[in-house]
């Protein structure tokens, strides 16, 4: 977290493992959203091409 | 942020990776889904494109990963008192019940809408009243208050293959109904037996199991009435024509072994078979329940081919 003085001392500190772990979150959240944004591009490709069964 | 160094310990900061929310989503509780849901999508007889099938099963699923993630929320305090349920994400701290919560609620947005564009609003709608019904009628409202407990949560447990069904035809229909009966009168033998051989957890935990409330004699009795209402729904598929002679037949024969160990468990009096013969029940429903829904799946895969 940036600090307004600069200094090293103030805001939360996280601990290594609490770093790791947002950092693995971050990434999945980040591939989630990417599969998100795909499965919903296809979608519409399929539904447009007339994919729908009547 | 104010002027004190504070260290991370001292408030609250995840160290939840990406598999404790897999677990908030009760992966086991979802491959059974998948499976369930499968078989009304394929047991029924209209269709959707493949690759739009595929994205209202992985809703469906999502769906009871996101109600999975809520019961978990919610249920946080009687999780910690339980030996089967004390290493679960949110008791053992790794992850905190806001996140939980957070978590349960946009999966549960997403797959209901996504399942909306996918397949069409009446599944949606069904997906969006399981996660309603299992959250609020039975985690929040009748799990704690009532011994049929596990009657109301079957229900929410029963409603993926009507899902599936829907989202293929558009329909509910009495074939779907029966999908839904067959896991809906099933659920309660299975659990009741398990609840019987963890009473204590559930004594200790608060929660009014039947075996707690009515005693464990009452709960034998109601664990028989169960499988007599089971052994025939399960071999309705074929009364009703979507299950063949293979279903009709194998449904029989589990259905007479289901029906001779729920006697067993009724009519003895000796402790050391009751609870032998629960926790044979106990496993040998999950083998009915698997085969039955697998025979349907078999039957239709052979009859497309």
């Amino acid at each position: 977290m940036t600090n307004q003085t600069g200094s090293d001392d103030e805001g939360v500190k996280l601990t290594e493992l609490q770093s790791k772990r947002r950092g693995q979150r971050n990434l999945a959240i980040g591939l989630a959203l990417l599969g998100f944004v795909c499965l919903f591009y296809a979608m519409t490709i399929v539904k447009l091409s007339g994919g729908m069964h009547h | 942020m104010s002027d004190v160094t504070r260290s991370s310990d001292q408030i609250e900061v995840s160290t939840a990776g990406p598999g404790d929310f897999l677990a908030l989503m009760k992966p086991r509780v979802m491959s059974l889904v998948i499976f369930t849901a499968f078989v009304g999508m394929l047991v029924a007889p209209s269709g959707l494109n493949p690759f739009l099938m595929a994205v209202s099963l992985l809703s469906i699923a999502v769906g009871a990963g996101a109600a999975g993630a809520l019961n978990m929320w919610y249920d946080a305090d009687i999780d910690a008192v339980m030996s089967r349920t004390t290493k679960r994400p949110i008791p053992s701290g790794r992850v905190t019940p806001n996140e939980a919560l957070a978590f349960g609620l946009v999966l549960s947005l997403g797959s209901v809408i996504t399942l909306g564009l996918a397949a069409n609003v009446l599944a949606a709608g069904l997906l969006a009243f399981t996660i309603f019904f299992y959250l609020v009628i039975y985690t929040m409202w009748l799990k704690r208050l009532t011994p049929q407990n596990i009657v109301i949560g079957g229900a929410a447990g029963a409603f993926p293959p009507m899902i599936g069904w829907a989202a293929m035809t558009n329909s509910v229909s009495i074939e779907s109904i029966v999908l839904f009966l067959l896991i809906f009168t099933w659920t309660p033998p299975h659990f009741w037996a398990l609840a019987l051989l963890k009473l204590d957890d559930y004594a200790r935990a608060g929660v009014p199991m039947l075996p707690v409330v009515a005693g464990e004699k009452a709960t034998r009795t109601q664990i028989l009435l169960y499988s007599i209402l089971l052994v025939p729904v399960g071999i309705a598929p074929y009364w009703l024509g979507f299950g063949g002679i293979a279903y009709g037949i194998i449904s029989t024969v589990l259905g007479g072994v289901f029906l001779a160990l729920a006697m067993r468990i009724r009519l003895s009096t000796d402790r050391a078979v009751i609870r032998r013969s629960c926790g044979k029940l106990f496993g040998f429903s999950i083998l009915y329940l698997t085969v039955l829904y697998a025979v349907l799946l078999v039957e239709r895969l052979v009859h497309l081919v």
